[in-house]
């Protein structure tokens, strides 16, 4: 649903393909032209996996930016992955939030339903359980925005489409450790 | 700093100017007329007109890897930029510190597909450090300052400034002087003291330690090879190198094991399986080094030194990682080592050399010596003998002769051995041997070439007559892709798919066709002669060794196996082999 790759090519031997886990990466970078096709052409170039990514300024003058890659690997390879992006030139700091502590992470969705007369109220029903808002109703449609973890939006979204999804739009995750400290 | 305006293009020259750059290699194109319109009204640069701009960086890595200075190179748009790849690449696997400048069509043209329009920083990307497209002419000075900074420091490589060419003539007053320090690119160059110390640690109490050292102990300078010298000497520890890296330590100390790997001695690499504690400093466990990575050095505690964090784990798990330049860590181990405590099992270091002793007397470089043919190890090392006391410099092409030359050729001192390790680009030693004599005219620069090798790059010939640079093209002629005949007989029951070289040019008429001098050796016994004729000579010389022709180098890793499987040349008795996938 968001970006999406698969691992080309084998990248470590099969000793160390064991235990796979999902870390939330998050990367400061010198907000300059192509940095996110650096950081991108990084992970496709060397064959890592990138489940979500999101990308904006983090700061008011625009200086910078914030990337928060969801990726999969094992110990080494997440390691790896950390180590490529440090020497990146023009990346300032890069932070493992799986690792570094508790941290919280949210997505948003906007999700367009389109459900029969007989499951309007049905659709209206989940949403509410979900805490998702109704930011536009037609006759015959809803868009629900909703936020929170990525299981909870894909179970919100799984439900619907029991009751006519047409289209989701989701923006990836957004991820922030716990505690007052900066990255 | 503000003066009075001046061109992108002037503004260009003279901030490399005050970079210290003396030589360019480049070509021109439309793209890059302001900058050699530049060129032309100056002095203090020199410009060295190459014949492909490939070559041009193969030049410039050249004269990096000769000097420790960056290369600086100077190509057009589209075709100049794209033909440049190659070196790029070749640089960026090397760690070799070039700044190459290339042209690109007028900024309202980007993205139009106009003539003569690449997208070189898009193509570049992932065959440099760093790369720059410059848009504002305030900005020039500074990046150029900024990508030599970056060339330069941590792990160096190659850094490409894409200039529009309308940048090249709009003005500006905007001139940067002096150090540049980045914002974000600070590269560690103390290694962490207590690691430091547990390394130490580690290595006294060996039974059986080795040293592996690599390219990053050249790069790093000569203090560090002075410094990896004195290590040895004041632990009495064996030691062994990679390709890129020998000369760091001396090819004649008896410390030294010999090259490891895939062509590498059998003592270096039964040493690097069988060994307790491993020092690797500033090498990468690249695939040609490790063999099998389950097999490799399975007993081991690793210690890694690396100034670049993202070559440590990457395919061996080490216990022990050091970020750090390699002359710095080298400094705090000696330090911790003398602070007393510190002195290596004596006892246990005797029987560890008595073994090695007897993998060196297994003679792993031993071959039939004939009397009707030369064999090309036999060349090597008569070259060896006769130039040794000139200090050469040497550079290769890539196959066989590349690893005689690493086999039989000794140094003695670093940044005299120029040879493409990572990338293996065949046509890679004519262009450096160019570039290394341009840094150093009075020295003796040899090419040792392969005649497949060496027709990839043989325009430069013309280079070499155009600035009087007297390199010698040491052609071993076994009239086949060596080491593709070699795979094929190993991995493919000897059927020579393509491999032999027909319609091969007379090297000497060659030679003489470009006003260089040529010079053939076809009986051993007319060898030492011909090379004296060779060394003597104050021009370019093509040397046609003619060698026998299907002579395997030895000992050889078997792609997919690992160091204790290696084939010997004499292979009734070797170790068995089990086989592997091939990765030409
Ligand atoms: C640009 C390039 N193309 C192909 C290869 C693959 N390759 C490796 S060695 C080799 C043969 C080299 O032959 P030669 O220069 O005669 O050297 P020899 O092995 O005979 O000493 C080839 C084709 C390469 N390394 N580089
Ligand atoms: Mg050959």
């Amino acid at each position: 649903m968001t970006m999406n790759q698969k691992i080309i090519g084998t990248k470590l031997n099969a000793t160390a393909l064991e235990n796979t886990a999902s870390h939330t990466i998050s990367v400061i970078v010198d907000n300059e032209v192509g940095v996110l096709a650096r950081v991108i052409g990084l992970f496709s170039g060397r064959g890592y996996n990138i489940e979500s990514l999101t990308v904006a300024p983090d700061d008011m003058e625009g200086q910078t930016s914030r990337i928060t890659i969801v990726t999969t690997g094992t110990p080494m390879v997440i390691e790896q992955i950390k180590a490529q992006l440090d020497r990146l030139v023009p990346v300032i700091r890069v932070g493992d939030l799986t690792l570094d502590g508790p941290s919280v992470e949210r997505e948003l969705a906007l999700i367009k339903v389109a459900p029969n007369p007989e499951d309007r109220e049905e659709a209206r029903r989940i949403a509410e359980a979900f805490r998702a808002k109704t930011v536009d109703s037609t006759k015959g449609s809803f868009i629900f925005e909703v936020t929170g973890k990525t299981e909870k939006i894909t179970a919100f979204a799984t439900l619907m489409q029991e009751l006519g999804l047409v289209e989701v739009v989701r923006t990836g995750v957004a991820a922030l450790a716990r505690g007052q400290d900066k990255l | 700093m503000t003066t009075k305006p001046l061109s992108g293009a002037a503004i260009l020259i003279k901030s490399l100017e005050d970079l210290g750059v003396d030589v360019i290699f480049g070509y021109p194109g439309g793209a890059v007329l302001p900058i050699y319109d530049e060129i032309f009204q100056q002095t203090k640069i020199r410009h060295i007109l190459v014949r492909h701009e490939q070559a041009a960086v193969h030049a410039a890595e050249g004269y990096a890897r000769s000097t420790g200075k960056p290369g600086v190179v100077l190509v057009t748009s589209g075709p100049g930029a794209t033909n440049a790849i190659t070196g790029l690449t070749d640089a960026m696997l090397d760690s070799i510190p070039v700044v190459c400048l290339t042209g690109q069509v007028p900024t309202h043209l980007i993205g139009s597909d106009a003539f003569q329009e690449a997208d070189t920083v898009g193509i570049s990307r992932h065959c440099t450090k760093h790369n720059y497209l410059v848009k504002d002419v305030d900005k020039l000075s500074s990046i150029v300052h900024e990508a030599f900074y970056v060339a330069t420091n941590g792990r160096p490589g190659p850094v490409v400034i894409d200039i529009p060419k309308d940048v090249q003539i709009q003005t500006s007053d905007v001139l940067h002087s002096g150090r540049i320090s980045h914002r974000s690119y600070k590269p560690q160059l103390k290694g962490d003291i207590e690691n430091i110390r547990e390394a130490v640690e580690l290595l006294a109490s060996a039974k059986k330690p080795i040293i592996y050292s690599g390219g990053g102990v050249i790069n790093s300078g000569p203090a560090a090879a002075q410094l990896l010298r004195e290590f040895v000497k004041m632990t009495g520890f064996p030691i062994t190198s990679t390709l890129m890296g020998l000369g760091a330590v001396s090819g004649t100390d008896k410390h030294f094991l010999g090259m490891l790997g895939m062509h590498g001695t059998y003592e270096a690499n039964n040493a690097m399986h069988k060994c307790d504690v491993m020092l690797c400093l500033g090498a990468r466990f690249d695939d040609r080094v490790t063999g099998r990575l389950d097999a490799f050095s399975p007993h081991s505690k690793k210690i890694h030194v690396d100034i670049d964090r993202s070559s440590i784990n990457k395919t061996v798990h080490v216990d022990l990682p050091i970020v750090g330049d390699a002359a710095h860590v080298l400094e705090d181990m000696i330090k911790v080592w003398k602070s007393g405590v510190h002195s290596a099992d004596k006892e246990a270091l005797a029987d560890w050399w008595t073994q090695i002793e007897t993998w060196r007397d297994r003679k792993c470089l031993n071959y039939t010596q004939r009397d009707d043919v030369i064999m090309p190890q036999y060349a090597v090392q008569r070259l060896y003998e006769l130039t040794k006391d000139r200090k050469p410099y040497i550079s290769t092409e890539v196959g066989q002769h590349q690893m005689w030359a690493a086999q039989f050729y000794m140094f003695e001192e670093p940044n005299h051995w120029l040879t493409s390790g990572g990338l293996g680009t065949m046509g890679y030693g004519l262009p450096a041997a160019i570039g290394a004599q341009v840094a150093h005219p009075d020295k003796l620069v040899i090419d040792i070439a392969g005649e497949a090798s060496i027709l990839m790059n043989i325009q430069e010939m013309s280079t070499a007559m155009q600035y009087g640079l007297p390199v010698k093209v040491f052609i071993l002629n076994n009239e086949y892709m060596g080491m593709v005949r070699q795979w094929q007989d190993l991995n493919h029951e000897g059927r020579y798919s393509n491999s032999y070289t027909e319609a091969l040019p007379d090297f000497v008429k060659l030679a003489e066709s470009f006003g260089a001098v040529g010079i053939r050796a076809e009986m051993p016994d007319e060898l030492d002669g011909a090379i004296m004729e060779m060394i003597a000579s104050d021009k370019p010389v093509i040397f046609d060794c003619r060698v026998a022709k299907l002579e395997n180098c030895y000992p050889m890793v078997p792609s997919g196996a690992g160091h204790h499987e290696m084939i010997l040349a004499d292979a009734e008795d070797h170790e068995e082999f089990s086989g592997g996938a091939a990765l030409v």
